[in-house]
């Protein structure tokens, strides 16, 4: 087998898994079951395909292979409960076998919208939304998923169980929520995409080359979302997000997966096509009206990739994104990037002064994030006592390898700069 | 976000004191171990979890001066505690480690009282964050 064929075969068995599964839970209505079924159709076909060639119509392979599953599984419930019970069932055989195939293309896009709403419902913990996500929607298996987020296979195997387990005690059927639920399932499947997003993100430096890149992952399931529902801004707004965000990963860690932060990046490395596509889906979405949070990040992101060098970049204006920003949520972590473009704009002191009360909120008072942004700005107004004692403090709150030693080495600059 | 969970046990008076415990006792505590690593797998949280050789078997090694390591017993025969086994656990926060460090904590001990263990709760590292 080529490399080529197998990575096609793959490629198009992680596009079909939901339209898939899709069918087989509308024929049969077990979401749980239908899913197992189905991971167990793309294993077979994983393994099958590269060597004897995609089938003429592979969804209705899949479909098939998956029913056929299914109704093994059916019927040794049947002579499970047959046994236990004793009592002839009164379903002939032959009436338990093959149904007709869901053939109806036009409901496709629908059940991938639908199997999203699923498995980001709201009765799920973020962890297992996620997992569930990536194995019904994402077409991943479960070691892969386990690889990816560092877990052991059973445990994230177990993970899945239990969504699945709630899903059902839910009540949740396979069918669009209502209207007035709608917006809400919407960000919370936007949500999830996004979370997905920044594990990859997180985990793209260096050492963890092996594992499944989620962050491209999440973009395509992003781009599926999108493309189902293209006049909603959000969507939109998530996607150019992510494709804005992703555009400067070459740049971001350098040969030994160290940290290089946005002012330090070689700029040279950014990924144009990304930058170009995520601008015009920004551009067009914000001039639609219905302004959210990931259009209004989008939008920052977009300014701070088009400057060609940092002194290029529109602070004013991204200042005043950041403004519409804080006014629709009250998250600190927005207060203090705003802080950080007050300073760039207003000069270091005053980003200072507005990050000071930020100490005392409990929210933030701990987090490194808030000692790193004060170290940078004591740098810049010439406070080299401060700004060390800053990124020390930032230093013993950081959980994060890369960070901490970019602080520490800051630390060991400033230290021996006399 | 994952985080480590360190059970410290007391010395005791001997080399380890779980070797005074009763039969019964002993079953009770590794019942509860056993059943507890099954709900963290079971919930999902479970990364790794391993229990620890008596501390009268731990060596202190540095790098020798030639090619062989230099081995000392140890560790520090003054000590009143020592690393019983840990968790490796992943969580949404660390609320949540901090609830499943009180459950091992609750370990039975003998006469089945719980033992009420120092649980040492650390996160481990991860990735770089996403910037703005």
């Amino acid at each position: 087998m080529s490399d080529a064929r197998s990575s096609y075969s793959e490629h198009l068995l992680r596009e079909l898994a939901p339209q898939v599964l899709g069918a087989v839970v509308r024929r049969y209505g077990d979401f749980s079951a239908a899913e197992d079924a189905v991971q167990e159709a793309l294993l077979v076909a994983a393994t099958k395909w590269p060597e004897q060639g995609v089938p003429d119509d592979p969804r209705a392979w899949l479909i098939q292979v998956a029913a056929r599953r299914m109704t093994d599984e059916q019927r040794s419930a049947i002579a499970r409960r047959r046994r236990e019970q004793a009592v002839l069932a009164d379903v002939p055989a032959d009436e338990q076998i093959t149904p007709a195939l869901d053939t109806e293309l036009a409901s496709e896009q629908d059940d991938t919208l639908l199997l999203l709403f699923m498995c980001c419902h709201p009765a799920l913990t973020r962890s297992s939304a996620i997992a569930l996500t990536l194995r019904a929607v994402g077409g991943l298996t479960t070691a892969e998923i386990a690889h990816a987020f560092l877990v052991p296979e059973a445990t994230m195997a177990q993970r899945i169980s239990r969504a699945k387990q709630l899903i059902k005690q839910s009540g949740q059927g396979f069918k669009l929520p209502s209207e007035r639920e709608r917006d809400e399932r919407i960000e919370a499947v936007l949500h999830v995409l996004y979370l997905v997003f920044n594990e990859g993100y997180k985990s793209s430096g260096g050492e963890r080359l092996q594992r499944v890149d989620l962050t491209s992952e999440a973009i395509r399931l992003t781009r599926a979302v999108h493309r189902l529902l293209p006049s909603d801004g959000e969507a939109a707004g998530l996607l150019a997000l992510m494709l804005l965000t992703d555009a400067r990963r070459a740049a971001r860690t350098g040969p030994n997966g160290e940290l290089i932060p946005l002012d330090e990046q070689d700029r040279s490395l950014w990924d144009r096509a990304a930058i170009d596509e995520g601008t015009a889906l920004i551009g067009e979405a914000i001039s639609r009206g219905g302004v959210g949070a990931y259009q209004l990040q989008a939008a920052i992101a977009a300014l701070h990739d088009e400057a060609a060098r940092l002194e290029d970049t529109d602070w004013p204006q991204i200042l005043a994104l950041y403004d519409l920003l804080e006014r629709m949520s009250q998250n600190p972590m927005l207060s203090l990037n705003r802080a950080i473009a007050v300073a760039m704009v207003h000069g270091p002191r005053a980003g200072l002064a507005l990050l000071e009360p930020l100490a005392r909120d409990p929210r933030l008072a701990n987090h490194h994030l808030l000692w790193a942004a004060r170290g940078h700005l004591s740098e810049r107004a010439g406070d080299r006592a401060a700004a060390i004692a800053h990124f020390r403090a930032a230093a013993e709150r950081s959980a994060s390898t890369p960070e901490r030693n970019y602080l520490l080495l800051k630390i060991a600059k400033l230290a021996s700069s006399n | 976000m994952k985080f480590m969970l360190m059970m410290n046990a007391p010395r005791g008076t001997g080399d380890w004191g779980v070797q005074n415990w009763s039969p019964e006792d002993l079953k009770a505590h590794i019942g509860f171990m056993m059943g507890f690593n099954k709900e963290l797998r079971s919930e999902g949280s479970l990364v790794g979890a391993e229990g620890l050789a008596p501390p009268g078997q731990a060596r202190i090694v540095r790098a020798g001066k030639g090619s062989a390591p230099e081995v000392s017993d140890g560790p520090f025969a003054e000590a009143k505690e020592f690393l019983a086994g840990y968790w490796i656990v992943d969580v949404e926060s660390a609320e949540q480690a901090y609830g499943i460090a009180a459950r091992a904590s609750a370990a039975p001990g003998p006469g089945g009282k719980p033992l009420n263990l120092a649980i040492e709760v650390r996160e481990v590292m991860s990735g770089p964050p996403v910037e703005p």
